[in-house]
Order: structure tokens, then C-alpha cells, then sequence
């Protein structure tokens, strides 16, 4: 059945109101479990052996005297992970990365993992692994793996997207270019021209719960696995893939998630798991520690960008240029695609053109971060739209104003854009009081926009009515930050009750038809949709059980706010049924109540947000303090206003992170020298002031009650705002991300003379 | 190695366990005695998901050895409800949507606790120093500094 | 009805190294299998590695949706996200 998502302008009563969550409790009292609270009788523990090297072949494994080691019952190796993938380079770049093949590529890949009775023996047989490496020449910096000398990683990479394709292999995996107009042609009506090469550094998402897992094969082919993931379809279909098992005999359940922004997209050490728990026949529990998850896990990209920007001297931008180099680790990704193809997409541009290049360095396998590539994008075209405008001499936001895209725009990326919200949030940010706030003694404000696509997806709920009236609903997107709050709430608006009657719970992968991950964005947008699809297909059920409860025909029942009324007065004025009257009487009605949706969440609304952001920096000492933060985006329709917000301030706060502390640092033998929460330093509470909100409910035609998604935006334009900040503050274009204390030290001096 | 005998007072209870010398108390917590509370995050004190009251001090259970517990009284997150009655730091942490996944949630519970017993009227900035050993990464920490607040005012009965 | 839909630059030396492809179709799923039809080196990236924009909205999977009159369309890349 169809299902009809055209958004249609109606009032709320649940929907923007801000109940409890419920999950609250379980998970103030320590009651919530998460990856590693879960435990299964005679269960193991894993162990994984890490390369000690950047980039090495491995010439042979000798676990025998490992082996030995009394109470070890397992140990896999690549051998046991056979290659099943059948020519699909993304799958075999995950297995690769779950176990190395014949090279190891990067400090930290695994090699060998073992499962024993206990932590003790399992480390001890670690010990007595003998790996015999041949070291080999490695690259880490994005723009030292692009040089001609550079070593290369993998002899059967040939630039892809360029023609005619390279004879020779290179460690850029892929060109891959957009844009509309006349570039050449558009600079030359410029009056102004800025142009400038940007860095910014490898962060980690920094979830504060590391990867964790148990798996257990049985020997009848069937096998269950509980991991913290942000897709447990995806999950299970990754491990079925890579295991050679049947999809529908794994069942995964997905844990209560401490953290992932991405980076619990796909899977890490799952198989390995389930491969030592095929090998031992017994249950086995891999927990990573924070060392392996920073070594091993996750990272976004570090990246390098060239950007060009050309305006008349009335603010008119007349050309966009950008050529965008990011690391996707030792396998050809898309994140340089990403990156080109959100950097302009705030603009209204007569002519851009950008180039993603995909550059393979001896860094982990580069994970979705947040509104994946688009901050590092956003941070060199914003600083350059911010440099441009102060040469023009106009007002930062009202250049951006002049040339912000709207509805009907051709996007930088091709489509062309319905209603959006880049221009709303400019003019608040235009008339927002932290612009007018009078600044102090060493500091410099600044501000930036950005952009992210949202997604939607395929999605599967279920929503069952108990005997007594309250309501189940079973969806099979993880919640990551709130969604099962949101997502009851759209069921009580649909359904006419109260909050209070609902539950929502996370189906495991046996008890619900596939859900894509929860990445996008796309949680709150795709499952209210099909939370709201499932609610109307309940409706009907129970339009048809009071039709048959008032013995009237069933055209002449219509349902409203949580009632189902017998329409007109041919039936004698019939008091309306609650849910509660018609669930009562189901059992002699035709059963239970359910209602349930498949289907395919597209259109998601795109999505903006404009920061601005102070800060102080120390001139004695180049270290800098952000003194006020403002994130102002569009909604599209805040369903639980709370977490919105949530959303918002925790973006922005992984940007500042971003932007001024974080990165990985590698030493010249290419390993990785912070890989803790000592060196690598998040934001803590001291380093923050509060981040001010401001939500703007721009409508998304796409869904039925306007929701856009809101995760994943919040992150893009910190990088932007505080490099921009930090410029106006010491008088210095800052291009080098993080903008940490000796790099700012460093500018001073440079203004100083 | 042998284990250590230890007798310890945990959340009111007397507690007796053993342990390996080179245990530490997260480890004993959530693997002996099922107090899974305690989120191990990083295992070198510096993000505070273990975070227990030990003595009236907020320590990392991670840099903790079990066999100190020994004669010690011991505070986790799994004691700071009242039976049904949720602490008021609880509440207020589900309130004021101080959490979003949580994984953090009971180390900053306890550290906040903690922190009121100390101190219990502390300025903005006294929270924020305070919870500097707890790392959250979903809520860049704005409405756990509100819930702190809002808890404390309540607990000094300024609110109704 | 035709319509004209614009490969992204990887696709294009799959379909003689065209930008614009008019086709007759429908729906995207017609719109998709004429593609493939025309020029089968797309197969494989279609099978997977697609996404299709309408006027504006970009469709991963719905690949019944209809296309208005007229309809700008474009062939993308599938995107990751966080």
C-alpha cells in the first residue's frame, strides 16, 4: 500500500512538546546495557593482535606456541576468514580491515585474535604469536601520498574518473568532479579574487563507549550476535556476508549505544568474534580498549583543500572553484566525492566547479563522521567567503546573504533545491543579539554556514495494541539520542492518545523486516514516517472493529483525536470509542490490533545551519577559549524540541573539539602517538560555555509532519566559524586545522613581525 | 597469583569478594559482583564512565586496584536511587535531557553527587571544573551544567 | 515521455562519454532499465551505486516514483552518512 508522506500544515499536540524520555530511568540507575553489560553462559574472551607497523607485508603467521597457552581455545587468522566477497570492493575492504590479508596497513590493523577462558591466558597467547612482517615504505600525509615518489600502497589502484585511466597506479583512488557554468569565464568578471590551500587534521568521533560484542555460532548454522551498532541490519548483513551464513539464522540485537557519529556504521571486529566463536564453539565476548578503538576504528579524514573564489565588488560571487584532497585510509572511499560535493552548497552560484580527490594513506579505514567530509569542506570555503567578503569590505553575513541559495537554485551538486533554509538562518543570525554583543580584550568573532544532504531509507515498524488500550511500538532504527521519545510521540499524535500510553522498543533483526542503519539523519525522519504509516494502517483496523463493535457499516465510521465516532445521527448518536474501548473488545472483533509499515522513506529535506561563535585567545600563549557559541538551523519540524537542541550543541561541540584540540598525531615510523582520551584531547566541560539554540522549522514537503532530520548539520560549520573567529581575533588568515595553541602562536608571531 | 580476600562496604551493603592483586575495582564491579553500572571508556582514568564514590571521593574505579576496597565504604550509581525514589540529580538529568546516550550518564551522577555534597551551591564554573574528568560526547555538556544546577537548587529547597 | 537525465562524470565513459542521455520513461525504475538497456557498462553501477534526483529530491531507493513533465533528473552517487 501506498503511503502518502506530502506534508500537511496541521496542528500538534504531542508533537513539540518535551516529555521524558523512556529510557531515562534505565539508564540513570546504570540498568541500561550496552555492548559490553551483556554476558552469555560459558562464554570467552577476544583478544586482538595489532600491527606494530604502518605498512608491512605479512610473510607468515606461527600461532603454534600460542596455541599452547592452557586455557586458549581459539585463534583465527586471515585463513580463517576466507574470501567470499565475489568481486564487491566495499565488502572486501571490510574484511581486509576486519583481519589483514597479506598486508598489514596501518598501525593498529589486525592480524590474529584470540578467544580463551580469560583475559590472562588471552593476553599471554597475544605474547607468543609469531608474526614475521617485511616492513615496507609507508605514507600518512595526504599530500605526501599524492607526490610521484610516494610509496604505494596498492599496485592495483589506478585513478578512477579519469580518462583515459592512468597506466601506471597511484595512491589517488578516484577523481570525481561537479559543478555547472563557466568557471575560467566567471573569474574573469571578477573584481576580487581570493585564493587559499587549506588543511585540516584526522579526528576521531570519540563515542565514549568503545566497540563491543558477543557473538556465538551454534553448530546447526545459526548464530546470534549482540553488538552496539548503529545498524544492526546492516550488521548482520556485513557478518552473514563475510561468514558465509545464512542472513535470516544470525539474529543480532542491537545494544543501547554509547556514542557512534558514524562511526558504528559498519562493522569492525563482529566477524572476528563470530569467527572465534565458530572455531571455539563457544560464546565469545570482544570488547576493544580505547587504544585499539583509536588505533583501529572510525576516523574521519584529513584532508587538504585548494579553494577559489571570485566576486564583483557589489558582493556578487561570479565563480567557485574547489580541488579537495581527503584520506579514506589504506581502500578507495568517497569521502572526497562528499566533500566536493557539499562545499558550495550554501551558494547560488552562476559558475563552480569542484574536484574530489580519494587519496589512500597507511591510516585506519577512514568511517563516517557526522555529516560525513562536509565540515572540512565548509571550513575552507567558508574562511575563503569570509576573507572575500572582508576584502570587499562588505559584512560577513550579508555576503553571504546576497549569495545564499533559496528555492529553485541549482545546487553545486546538481539537483535543484525546493524550500530550504540556508537564507532563514542567515537573517537570524543577521538579527540574533550574540552579532551585536560587544566583544572583549583579545577576542574575535566569527561565523559560518553549512550543509548536509539527510537521508531516508528503507524502514520497517510495527505498532501493537495491548488489551488494554497502550501501545507497542517496534522500530528497527537504533536509537542513538533520543528517537524513541520522538518517535513516541509521533505515534500519540497520530493515534490520538497520550505519550504516556506508548512504548517503543528496538526490535532485534528476527522480529522485524530490514531496517537501513540509523546514519543520515535519517532515524527520526524515515521512522516517524513509517511510525505514522503504521499508526493510519491501525486506524483503519480499528475503524473496522468499532464498525463491527456498533454493528454499522464501515463507511460510516471515521476516527478522530483517538476516537473512532459514528458519523452523523443515524445511529443514534453513538459515543465515540476510545483505543482503549475497541482493544478491549478485540479478541471478539477479529483479533489483535496491529498496524504495520514497509516502505521507503525518500525525500529526505536538506538541511542548513548558521553558527557564530566568540572566542578569546591568549596572546601570551596562543591558547584560546570559546566564550560564545550560537547554532541556529532549520528542523524542518522539531518533533521532542530537547533533543533537537541536543543535537545541535553536541554537534557544534565535537566541531570546537574539531577545530581547536583534536587530531592524530603520527610519529615518522608512521604509528600513531595519542591514541587516548590524554592526548587526544576532547572538549571537557571546563573548556565550554553553554551553546545557545535556535531552532527554525522550515516545513520538509517530503513528510508528513515537515521533519527534516536533524543530526548530523550541527557539525559543519564549527570548524568554519571558530577558524574564522580566531582570523578576526589575532589579524591572521588561519588555515591549518586544529588551530591549537602552537599554530596560533605561530600566526601571532607572523602579525607581530 | 593468588587471590585477595577482600571485605568492602558497597552502597550500604557489606560486601566480601576475591580478587587478583592486579584487579582493578571496575573489573571486580562489573565482572564479579554484576554492578555493570560502571562504564569502562578508557581504562586509564581519563574519561570517568567508572566513576564511584569511594571514602567521600570521586575516583576513577579504573585506577583503582580491588584489593584497596578493602575496609573502605563504596558509593556506585546502582545505590543512588532511594528504592523507587529516584536521587534528585537523577531526575533532573531526565528533565532537562541531560543525556542522549548515556554512557556517561552514571559517572557524572556520581560525580555530581559528589560535587553537591562538597559544595552545595557551586557556580557555573565550579560545576564545569568539577566535571572536567567526565568526557560526554553527545551533549557538548550544556544541559548536564543545567541539570547540576537545577538539582542543587532543589536539594537546598530553593525550588518547589 | 522523455526526459533528459545527466550522468554523474563517473558514469559517462560507460555511456560513450555522454553527460545528457534522453530516454523515455515513466518512472525511475524505466528510466533506469532504458539506461541499462542502452548501455550496459552501467548495469553494474546502477545495480547499487545509485541515486536518483527529481527535481530536487533524491530518491535511494523508490524506484516506482514517477517523473513529472519536464522533470530535471540526474544520476548521483549513493552517499555515506554518519
Amino acid at each position: 500500500m501506498s503511503f502518502d508522506a506530502t506534508y500537511q500544515n496541521k496542528s500538534f499536540n504531542s508533537v513539540g512538546t518535551r516529555p521524558l524520555r523512556p529510557d531515562g530511568v534505565d539508564k540513570v540507575t546504570g540498568r541500561a546495557r550496552y555492548g559490553a553489560d551483556f554476558n552469555m553462559p560459558g562464554q570467552l574472551v577476544a583478544r586482538v593482535l595489532r600491527s606494530p607497523h604502518a605498512h608491512a607485508r605479512i610473510k607468515n603467521i606461527d600461532t603454534s606456541r600460542a596455541e599452547a597457552v592452557k586455557g586458549v581455545k581459539a585463534i583465527v587468522t586471515a585463513a580463517d576468514l576466507p574470501d567470499l566477497t565475489d568481486g564487491d570492493a566495499g565488502l572486501f575492504a571490510i574484511l581486509d580491515n576486519c583481519m589483514a590479508r597479506e598486508k598489514a596497513m596501518y598501525d593498529g590493523h589486525a592480524v590474529a585474535a584470540v578467544a580463551a577462558i580469560d583475559q590472562k591466558a588471552a593476553k599471554a597467547a597475544l605474547n607468543l604469536i609469531d608474526v614475521d612482517y617485511e616492513v615496507l615504505p609507508h605514507v600518512v600525509d595526504v599530500d605526501a601520498a599524492t607526490l610521484p615518489d610516494a610509496p604505494v600502497l596498492n599496485e592495483k589502484i589506478f585513478t578512477q574518473g579519469v580518462e583515459p585511466t592512468p597506466t601506471m597506479p597511484s595512491n589517488v583512488a578516484n577523481r570525481a568532479e561537479f559543478g555547472h557554468g563557466d568557471v575560467d569565464a566567471g573569474f574573469e568578471q571578477a573584481d576580487l579574487i581570493v585564493e587559499r590551500s587549506y588543511k585540516t587534521e584526522q579526528t576521531h568521533q570519540g563515542y565514549i563507549e568503545p566497540h563491543a560484542c558477543v557473538a556465538n555460532c551454534n553448530p546447526d548454522g545459526t548464530a546470534e550476535l549482540w553488538v552496539c551498532t548503529q545498524g544492526h541490519f546492516v550488521y548482520r548483513q556485513n557478518c552473514a556476508d563475510l561468514l558465509g551464513l545464512e542472513a535470516s539464522k544470525l539474529r543480532v540485537t542491537s545494544s543501547e549505544i554509547g556514542g557512534g557519529f558514524g562511526g558504528k556504521t559498519h562493522v569492525w571486529a563482529e566477524p572476528v568474534a563470530l569467527a572465534l566463536s565458530r572455531k571455539a564453539n563457544r560464546p565469545v565476548k570482544l570488547v576493544m580498549s580505547r587504544e585499539e578503538v583509536f588505533r583501529a576504528s572510525g576516523p574521519t579524514s584529513a584532508t587538504s583543500i585548494d579553494v577559489k573564489i571570485g566576486a564583483k565588488k557589489d558582493g556578487t560571487i561570479t565563480a567557485a572553484e574547489a580541488t579537495l584532497r581527503y584520506t579514506s585510509g589504506p581502500y578507495a572511499g568517497m569521502w572526497a566525492e562528499l566533500g566536493a560535493m557539499t562545499s558550495f552548497a550554501c551558494y547560488d552560484l552562476e559558475s563552480v566547479k569542484t574536484v574530489g580527490l580519494e587519496v589512500v594513506v597507511n591510516r585506519p579505514k577512514v568511517a563516517a563522521y557526522r555529516a560525513p567530509s562536509a565540515p572540512m569542506a565548509a571550513f575552507a570555503v567558508e574562511s575563503a567567503i569570509d576573507e572575500l567578503a572582508h576584502k570587499i569590505g562588505m559584512d560577513a553575513v550579508d555576503f553571504r546573504i546576497k549569495n545564499a541559495a533559496s528555492e529553485g537554485t541549482k545546487s553545486s551538486y546538481g539537483p535543484v533545491y525546493g524550500p530550504i533554509g540556508i537564507g532563514p538562518t542567515l537573517e537570524a543570525a543577521k538579527t540574533h543579539p550574540h552579532m551585536s554583543a560587544p566583544l572583549g580584550e583579545n577576542q574575535g568573532r566569527g561565523m559560518a554556514c553549512g550543509f548536509w544532504f539527510n537521508f531516508g531509507g528503507q524502514t520497517c515498524t510495527d505498532l501493537n495494541i495491548s488489551a488494554d488500550g497502550t501501545v507497542t511500538i517496534a522500530v528497527g532504527t537504533v536509537d542513538v539520542g533520543g528517537s524513541r521519545a520522538s518517535l513516541s510521540l509521533i505515534a500519540a499524535e497520530e493515534l490520538g492518545i497520550s505519550y504516556d500510553d506508548i512504548k517503543a522498543v528496538i526490535a532485534d533483526t528476527s522480529t522485524l523486516g530490514y531496517n537501513d542503519m540509523t546514519d543520515g539523519s535519517r532515524g527520526t525522519f524515515s521512522t516517524s514516517m513509517a511510525t505514522i504509516s503504521a499508526a493510519r494502517n491501525a486506524i483503519e483496523v480499528m475503524r473496522q472493529r468499532a464498525a463491527l463493535m456498533w454493528d454499522i457499516p464501515l463507511e460510516d465510521v471515521y476516527w478522530e483525536e483517538g476516537h473512532a465516532h459514528a458519523a452523523g445521527t443515524k445511529h443514534g448518536n453513538r459515543a465515540p470509542l476510545s483505543v482503549k474501548d475497541i482493544a478491549a473488545e478485540a479478541g471478539n472483533t477479529g483479533g489483535p490490533i496491529a498496524g504495520h509499515s514497509e516502505l521507503v522513506a525518500d525525500g529526505a529535506g536538506v538541511s542548513f545551519a548558521t553558527h557564530i561563535c566568540d572566542i578569546e585567545v591568549d596572546p601570551e600563549t596562543g591558547s584560546s577559549r570559546v566564550v560564545r557559541y550560537t547554532v541556529i538551523q532549520d528542523a524542518g519540524k522539531a518533533v521532542h524540541p530537547s533533543y533537537v537542541e541536543g543535537q545541535y550543541q553536541g554537534g557544534a561541540a565535537q566541531g570546537i573539539g574539531w577545530a581547536l584540540n583534536e587530531e592524530y598525531i603520527y610519529g615518522e615510523d608512521g604509528r600513531l602517538q595519542n591514541p587516548g582520551f590524554l592526548d587526544y584531547r576532547i572538549p571537557v566541560c571546563s573548556d565550554l560555555p553553554m551553546i545557545d539554540t535556535q531552532i527554525l522549522e522550515i516545513p520538509n514537503p517530503n513528510h508528513p509532519y515537515g521533519v527534516r532530520g536533524v543530526g548530523e548539520t550541527s557539525i559543519v560549520p564549527p570548524l568554519a566559524a571558530i577558524a574564522n573567529a580566531v582570523s578576526n581575533a589575532v589579524g591572521v588568515r588561519m588555515a591549518h586545522i586544529p588551530l591549537s595553541p602552537p599554530r596560533i602562536l605561530a600566526a601571532l608571531n607572523e602579525a607581530n613581525g | 597469583m593468588s587471590s585477595i580476600a577482600v571485605s568492602t562496604t558497597i552502597n550500604d551493603d557489606d560486601v566480601e569478594f576475591l580478587c587478583q592483586p592486579d584487579e582493578t575495582l571496575l573489573d571486580v564491579l562489573r565482572n564479579r559482583l554484576g554492578l555493570m553500572g560502571a562504564k569502562e571508556g578508557c581504562g586509564t582514568g581519563d574519561c570517568g564512565a567508572c566513576s564511584t564514590i569511594m571514602d567521600g571521593r570521586v575516583v576513577c574505579s579504573c585506577l583503582v586496584l580491588g584489593a584497596e576496597a578493602q575496609g573502605k565504604t563504596i558509593e556506585t550509581i546502582e545505590g543512588l536511587a532511594n528504592g523507587a525514589e529516584l536521587h534528585p540529580l537523577q531526575r533532573k538529568f531526565i528533565e532537562h535531557a541531560a543525556l542522549q546516550c548515556g554512557i556517561c550518564t552514571p559517572g557524572f551522577l556520581m560525580a555530581a553527587k559528589a560535587l553537591l555534597e562538597a559544595n552545595p551551591d557551586p557556580t557555573e564554573t565550579e560545576i564545569r571544573f568539577w566535571l572536567a574528568g567526565n568526557l560526554c560526547r553527545c551533549t557538548g555538556y550544556d544541559k548536564i551544567v543545567r541539570a547540576v544546577q537545577d538539582a542543587a537548587a532543589e536539594m537546598r529547597g530553593e525550588t518547589a | 515521455m522523455m526526459v533528459d537525465v545527466t550522468l554523474w562524470a563517473g558514469l559517462r565513459p560507460l555511456a560513450d562519454n555522454q553527460k545528457v542521455v534522453r530516454v523515455e520513461a515513466r518512472t525511475i525504475r524505466e528510466l533506469l532499465r532504458e539506461l541499462e538497456d542502452r548501455y550496459p557498462g552501467l548495469a553494474e553501477p546502477i545495480k547499487g551505486q545509485v541515486a536518483v534526483a527529481v527535481n530536487g529530491v533524491i530518491y535511494r531507493n523508490d524506484w516506482s516514483q514517477e517523473l513529472p513533465e519536464d522533470a530535471e533528473v540526474l544520476l548521483m552517487r549513493r552517499l555515506a552518512g554518519g
